[in-house]
């Protein structure tokens, strides 16, 4: 029950994400032309985060009370959500600036999102991860409305509140029935009594409130509405920050309560994620068919691929658990680039972003257009690429656990994906087109790119590097 | 059926028919009035789970001071009656509404009639709970690190309100 003060070398990551994120205030008012004290401050406190969190990973156990978890599975998403924070970053320093909307703020809002995601993936009690995922969301609520004088990034903001404070209220109210049958909020004690929880109609009610609430949070169909104009809306960095770190939160947390907690969830739980898996990438593969918008039709792709992850938690086996794993990091990589690409092409109100504006990009940024065509080339699935892998290991796991129909339809749904992602890249090589970038795209921003595509390409063609972390980590 | 679970009854009524009077109210004024109502018979049955602190706070905090918020922001807007929006209801709604009411009849079965009979006795340490002193205690041992990471959520509000809000940034 005491305070332990080795506790607080064991969460030490996020204390420094946490420290960044309240320095980045005071040296805003502190210093004049803050920026790039602002901008160097926060990525030296994120690789010093890294660096620890890193450090962390041979450990296991708890701390502060069982509240968290130490190593292991915690930091392997610690590091995760770290890499894509920089990245952000480095992508978000030319746009923020060219939009009119550098306020340092905007990285002391992230950093704070990234300390409620760092506690999702470290959580071991209901409690703990609610508080996560709420400070998470709200950072998100706050970033999409960043762009205060434009109307759809005001809309965007709005419409995600609100529907994001009735998601909550579902988590919630699931975590509280589970609370009642249970009598305990904390995961491992969960986890033990789980055979009898089974039995109980209580705690079913509860889990398909909590299976509601993230669903929400992953933008799973039936619960995807708010995704497209919430994506479309917001700044394109903010955009990828959320699609890619915020999906892995929600992801992380839903893996620690299904596949740690929950054992799996029965056959009950995994038939009910294999009709959301195939609704999620039937319905986000054919809408982004029609889109004409690049920022839209990544939205419901990353519907689609909310639904290829979740046919691992169907497979509940230990290779689907890890592919998952897999995926989530892979994705990570390949949609900030691809949202990278956007932000550095996009000018005043969500202009030059639609497919005639990307007509014959190669022949006047080929270096652009070649990273643009390996995102894309990532996102369908086609080897030597990450994604390719991270299908792989999801589909071989859904085999695996007698899931066959499910990983034909996920074939299926991702041949729907390639018609729309090769697409970008046929409208960049095989078309002329006049539209030029409004600003040369900065070195640091290009930096983010090179090390994003550099990552799916090593993940893709040495998938055993990122894999071996996911493996045996509960 | 004893008087304590009669009167446990009577409040949760009273709770449910003022909280379906709020948002049944055309006029926001007489909705906050009832939200006050339904604030104060939950902090009731508060008081019947010998959960004295919340049920204080409950009122002191949320029947008190935000309430009075409400009001003074929805007469200083000086909002009058809420207009009809849509007259028509559309299948769409149709269907969601039926799932809807499908719903909340399953979790009012599973939750009220499901696996419960009757209320458990209270436990004697429920009492203690209660207290300032215990849940003093608790939040700054065993749960410090929530508490902890809540004060980073409230920095966060803060600091997001005023950068949505602001009329100036510089």
């Amino acid at each position: 029950m005491d305070f332990n003060p080795t506790d607080l070398l064991h969460i030490l990551p996020i204390i420094i994400v946490t420290v960044t994120a309240l320095a980045i205030l005071i040296l805003e008012i502190t210093i004049k032309r803050a920026e790039p004290v602002v901008f160097a401050f926060s990525l030296i406190g994120l690789i010093a985060a890294g660096v620890s969190a890193i450090s962390l990973y041979p450990q296991s156990g708890t701390a502060f009370n069982e509240m968290v978890s130490i190593g292991g599975f915690a930091s392997f998403f610690h590091v995760a959500f770290i890499v894509v924070t920089i990245l952000t970053f480095l992508i978000s320093r030319q746009y923020i600036e060219r939009m009119g909307i550098y306020h340092s703020e905007y990285y002391a809002i992230i950093l704070f999102s990234l300390v409620g995601m760092m506690l999702i993936a470290s959580s071991l009690d209901l409690l703990m991860l609610f508080i996560g995922i709420e400070l998470m969301s709200l950072s998100f609520y706050i970033l999409a409305g960043f762009m205060r004088t434009r109307l759809t990034s005001n809309e965007s903001a709005l419409k995600y509140f609100l529907l994001g404070a009735f998601a909550t209220g579902f988590l919630v109210y699931g975590i509280a029935l589970v609370y009642g049958a249970s009598g305990t909020t904390n995961l491992a004690s969960i986890a033990e009594q789980i055979d009898q929880l089974f039995t109980s109609t209580l705690f079913w009610m509860g889990v398909a409130m909590l299976t509601m609430g993230f669903s929400f949070k992953i933008a799973a169909v039936p619960f995807h509405m708010w995704a497209p104009d919430v994506y479309e809306g917001a700044p394109t960095t903010v955009t990828a920050f959320m699609s890619t770190a915020g999906k892995a939160a929600a992801f992380a947390g839903f893996l620690i309560v299904v596949m740690f907690s929950f054992a799996g969830g029965t056959e009950k739980l995994q038939d009910l994620f294999a009709i959301l898996a195939v609704a999620s990438m039937v319905v986000g593969n054919v809408i982004a068919i029609s889109q004409h918008n690049l920022k839209r039709m990544l939205a419901y792709s990353s519907i689609a691929h909310a639904g290829y992850m979740l046919i691992g938690f169907a497979a509940a086996s230990e290779l689907g658990m890890s592919g998952v794993m897999f995926y989530i990091v892979a994705y990570g990589f390949m949609n900030i680039g691809a949202f990278g690409v956007l932000s550095m092409t996009e000018y005043g109100e969500n202009k030059n972003l639609t497919f005639d504006e990307f007509k014959g990009l190669a022949t006047r940024k080929p270096f652009v257009a070649a990273l643009m065509a390996i995102f894309m080339f990532s996102l369908s699935g086609i080897p030597p690429f990450a994604g390719f892998f991270g299908k792989y290991y999801i589909f071989l796991a859904a085999i695996q656990e007698g899931y066959t129909w499910l990983a034909i339809v996920g074939v299926l749904a991702s041949v729907i994906g390639v018609y729309y992602y090769i697409r970008v890249i046929i409208y960049m090589y095989f078309y002329d087109g006049d539209v030029t970038l409004e600003a040369e795209p900065s070195y640091i921003g290009m930096t983010a790119l090179v090390l994003a595509a550099f990552a799916v390409l090593q993940m893709g063609i040495f998938p055993s590097t990122v894999l071996r972390l996911t493996v045996g980590l509960f | 059926m004893t008087f304590e679970e009669a009167f446990v009854y009577i409040l949760a009524a009273g709770a449910i028919v003022s909280a379906l009077l709020v948002i049944t109210r055309r006029n926001p004024i007489n909705s906050v009035i009832y939200l006050v109502l339904n604030f104060f018979f939950l902090a009731a049955l508060y008081l019947t789970l010998k959960a004295q602190f919340i049920a204080i706070i409950q009122i002191l905090v949320y029947a008190g001071a935000i309430m009075v918020l409400f009001m003074f922001v929805i007469m200083l807007l000086n909002l009058g009656d809420e207009k009809q929006l849509r007259d028509r209801v559309t299948w769409k709604q149709m269907v969601a509404i039926g799932l809807s009411l499908a719903f909340v009849m399953q979790v009012i079965y599973i939750v009220g009639f499901g696996e419960t009979d009757g209320m458990d006795a209270i436990s004697a340490k429920a009492a203690e709970i209660g207290t300032v002193e215990y849940i003093g205690k608790e939040l700054f041992s065993h749960y410090v690190l929530p508490i902890e990471a809540i004060s980073v959520l409230i920095v966060l509000a803060v600091v997001g309100a005023i950068v949505l809000a602001k009329r100036k940034l510089d």
